[in-house]
């Protein structure tokens, strides 16, 4: 006779295995919440173990001789065609002077950066008296063997795989031993605009270019995001064409960026004939991608303005416009502010659309206008990040530092103000 | 004189007149104290007159100089002897480009002769000429247009319906510049689409197989006629995309579920914005990490045990990809599992069933058109995603389902058709317009479904 379970008992019997799933259910919850975090854990320490070493810059400390036949034949200064390599040749020669011969010469020419005669012709600009005589100077080194010295280049690995002759890397330890090579931080990064060398490789043209571009997208955007919103909020009837700017409105914020590019291109470009490359363009693109999330936020902020306000307004004989540049306006400000500053985030760190418009040109110069041609800070990093040479990875990853710095200090701005200015009604 | 100068001297015109108005509307009633009699606030009658005085010059300053340098040029044509008219539309546009340097004192690209000098100072004279009847015109409209303002300015003028009139039809123009930019964004890719259509036809760029988008700038060179076949783009962003999705849903759900309903407050308040990171962090940013941390690595994790790599792996950039939208979907099915109402919860829960047996058996089916909804939207992110598979997968247009290999995406092409020097009537260069085209009407679809949906489903429990 088969013996009757009561259900108890069943439920009993199947207890173990219902615990055993549910603690399998936790436990997959809590890895795959591990997942992003260590994810984001290890994406910020690579980061900063490959970019923190390129706020470290390696200098050599040459003594040049500043001949007065070279830079100033005939007593006239000659800034634009002195041989200012040759100065710097000549300093390397002095420190080893039993180098002969042309391809060890060419060699030992290749441990500093043509930067140093960038250097000295600025250095007898600013103060002529210096001509005729010796001066020491600490010049910047060249990327291969500030490389070294960083560790990225192995001094064991077969001569012909890196891109420092065993000759070069008994020089620089000759220097080191000198003390004539020292690591001091590297200001080219933040006053230079690009290069093609890079230790002379900076950053600020790109930064210049986003903040020209920021210029014009939050001068546009803020403005007409507020004003979209206000009439959605408070005038708008409820017809087809006010269902159809909400329904365009929120398609637009999921709009691929590169559709905004293709946009900036055939319309801004072709169309209007307006410059390539220029921040003006790069920043009406970006109102236009920018403007979806200022409208949404600016709409949350005058949501939050309880109808409270508006009746007493209304109630004292304020127009309908009265009560919303009045009253709702003001009121509703920090929220709006805070949506700007999250819009203005998304637009420094896009950069599909800036490809389309021909921001990814290499620019040597800081540009100065909102015509100019300019890169951005994210184009810049994706230009550094194709370039094969082994300093331009570091840079790349400083770059990426820097870019995030800013990123989060806007993110800070927006906490803060939501915070500070947060009102319980 | 100076766009910016006639610019500043419109507004100061414009202040003027605000103040002139305002100042006129209190002396038809005799004196401050009485600006009772008015029938707006004193203000008002100043915006009215500025409103005349400056909006109209600027607008008129604007046609003009959309229309000046076609106007400009059509003179100057017409001017070139008939040696140059001949020209082919080509070399002419060169010609006018160097008049125009020469103009304006830039390096130029051919000989100077006589012709090209008189061209020159021709067109100098014309800007001039044009510049200097604009600034008689807009300064004439900006004075005609206050005067006439300001004589109309009467105590029972209603000045303030009149300006709120004004300022309502700019809140409407504002909030319509959402329109415009979708019109925009539908012609420009249109246009060039369809001309793309014509000389490649739309059933071998739908369906053929092969890509290789290199026309030829003589006809006799090899592989001169570029194949146009997407199908190996579209499978290679489906293959991305899919290995994408394959990390975001399972993780951003199972996220979203620990976080929602096993983790305590604390956890949760560290956690989500950690994860909200993720989401804040550049597109650009992750396509470094992927194409110099993550592909060497798959490589070399590949290799040690004997599997055929390519550097630029699907995989990578799917990887990455993937934990990018990790964030996007955890926060859409964290809204979805919180729309379910706490009362089907604690029924389950208050028959005896486990959290687990809760979530799977009466929270996710509740919550489910939520998280496709969402899942919809991540998916028309991954596709439209550039810069990640930009840096982190290949050229090459291969048709294959091995994550292990090089495939190619719709926004890689786009974007390497269109980077560099173009010839803007080649069928390359409209091919990336074509590629927009369906990238634009595929987001769009899922975009408005996904959205639909999430929607919809959550008004289901309101």
């Amino acid at each position: 006779m088969k013996e009757q379970l009561t259900t108890q008992e069943k439920v009993e019997a199947g207890m173990a295995r219902r615990r055993r799933k549910e603690y399998l259910f936790r436990s997959v919850g809590i890895i795959a919440t591990a997942v992003g975090i260590l994810f984001l854990a290890v994406f910020f320490a690579s980061l900063i173990v490959k970019g923190s070493t390129a706020f470290k810059q390696t200098f050599v400390q040459l003594d040049i001789a500043l001949d007065p036949e070279v830079i100033a034949p005939g007593g006239e200064l000659d800034l634009e065609y002195a041989d200012f390599d040759g100065l710097v040749r000549d300093g390397l020669r002095a420190q080893f002077p039993d180098v002969n011969g042309r391809s060890d010469r060419r060699e030992l020419y290749r441990l500093v950066s043509v930067g140093a005669a960038y250097q000295l012709r600025a250095l007898v600009e600013k103060d002529r008296e210096v001509v005729g005589t010796t001066q020491t100077l600490w010049v910047p080194a060249s990327s291969n063997v500030d490389m070294l010295i960083k560790g990225n280049i192995d001094a064991n690995v077969d001569e012909a795989l890196r891109t420092l002759s065993d000759k070069q890397i008994a020089w620089v330890t000759a220097l080191q031993d000198d003390g004539r090579l020292r690591s001091q931080f590297n200001t080219a990064l933040f006053s230079n605009g690009d290069s093609r060398e890079p230790e002379l490789a900076g950053i600020k043209g790109a930064i210049m270019g986003s903040f020209y571009m920021l210029l014009v997208t939050i001068s546009l955007s803020f403005p007409i995001g507020v004003a979209a919103a206000i009439y959605l909020e408070e005038f708008a009837p409820k017809n087809r064409w006010s269902d159809l700017i909400e329904v365009n409105i929120n398609n637009l914020a999921a709009v691929p960026s590169i559709v905004f590019g293709l946009l900036g291109l055939a319309v801004f470009i072709n169309w209007m004939s307006l410059p390539r490359s220029a921040p003006l363009v790069g920043g009406l693109v970006l109102s236009l991608l920018t403007l979806p999330v200022i409208i949404i936020a600016s709409r949350a902020a005058i949501k939050a303005v309880p109808p409270s306000i508006r009746e007493a307004a209304l109630g004292l004989g304020a127009s309908q416009m009265q009560v919303v540049f009045h009253h709702v306006l003001p009121l509703a400000m920090p929220g709006m502010l805070t949506g700007a500053i999250i819009g203005m985030s998304r637009a420094l760190g896009e950069s599909a659309p800036l490809l389309m418009i021909g921001m990814v040109a290499f620019i040597v110069d800081v540009p100065g206008s909102f015509t100019d041609p300019a890169t951005a800070l994210p184009v810049q990093i994706y230009l550094w990040a194709d370039s094969p040479e082994r300093a331009f990875a570091e840079r790349t990853s400083a770059a990426i530092i820097v870019l995030l710095g800013f990123l989060l200090l806007m993110n800070l701005a927006a906490v803060i103000m939501r915070k500070r200015m947060e009102r319980k009604w | 004189m100076q766009s910016t100068t006639l610019i500043l001297l419109l507004v100061f015109m414009s202040v003027a007149a605000f103040y002139f108005g305002r100042t006129r509307s209190l002396a038809t009633v005799g004196g401050p104290g009485h600006g009772t009699a008015l029938h707006s606030l004193p203000g008002y009658y100043g915006y009215y007159v500025a409103i005349w005085c400056g909006p109209p010059a600027v607008l008129l300053l604007f046609v003009w100089l959309m229309i000046e340098p076609r106007l400009v040029v059509a003179l100057l044509v017409d001017g070139l002897p008939e040696s140059y008219r001949s020209l082919s539309a080509g070399e002419l546009n060169l010609l006018l480009n160097n008049i125009k340097n020469l103009a304006a004192g830039d390096v130029v690209t051919v000989d100077v002769d006589v012709v090209l000098q008189d061209a020159a100072a021709t067109y100098n004279a014309y800007i001039a000429r044009s510049r200097q009847l604009l600034a008689v015109l807009a300064i004439g409209v900006a004075g005609l247009g206050a005067a006439g303002a300001w004589r109309r300015i009467q105590p029972d003028l209603r000045a303030r319906n009149r300006v709120e009139n004004v300022l309502r039809w700019l809140l409407i123009l504002a909030s319509s510049i959402a329109i415009f930019t979708t019109i925009g964004i539908v012609l420009s890719v249109l246009f060039e689409a369809i001309r793309f259509f014509q000389k490649v036809p739309i059933s071998e760029f739908l369906f053929g197989l092969s890509w290789s988008p290199q026309t030829a700038i003589r006809a006799d060179q090899v592989g001169s006629s570029g194949s146009f076949g997407a199908v190996p783009l579209f499978t290679g962003t489906l293959l991305i995309t899919g290995i994408a999705m394959f990390v975001a849903v399972p993780v951003g759900l199972m996220t979203a579920i620990y976080l929602a309903e096993y983790s305590s407050t604390r956890v949760r308040g560290i956690a989500k914005p950690l994860l909200e990171i993720l989401a804040g962090i550049p597109t650009v940013v992750y396509g470094f990490f992927a194409a110099l941390t993550v592909a060497p690595w798959i490589r070399r994790a590949g290799e040690s045990v004997g599997l055929e790599v390519a550097s630029e792996s699907a995989l990578a950039a799917g990887l990455v990809m993937g934990i990018m939208i990790i964030p996007l979907v955890s926060s859409l099915s964290d809204d979805a599992i919180n729309a379910v109402p706490t009362s089907m919860r604690d029924g389950a829960l208050g028959l005896g069933s486990t959290r687990a047996e809760t979530m799977i058996k009466v929270i996710l089916p509740a919550a489910l058109p939520g998280i496709v909804g969402g899942i919809l939207l991540a998916v028309s992110r991954a596709i439209g995603e550039t810069m990640i598979v930009v840096m982190a997968a290949g050229l090459s247009a291969n048709l294959t389902a091995n994550p292990f290999e090089a495939v190619t995406t719709v926004t890689v092409q786009i974007v390497t058709l269109l980077v560099g020097d173009q010839e803007f009537d080649s069928a390359k260069t409209l091919a990336a317009f074509a590629l927009g085209l369906m990238l634009f009407v595929v987001t769009l679809c899922l975009n408005v479904l996904g959205l639909g949906v999430v929607r919809k489903y959550r008004e289901q429990y309101d």
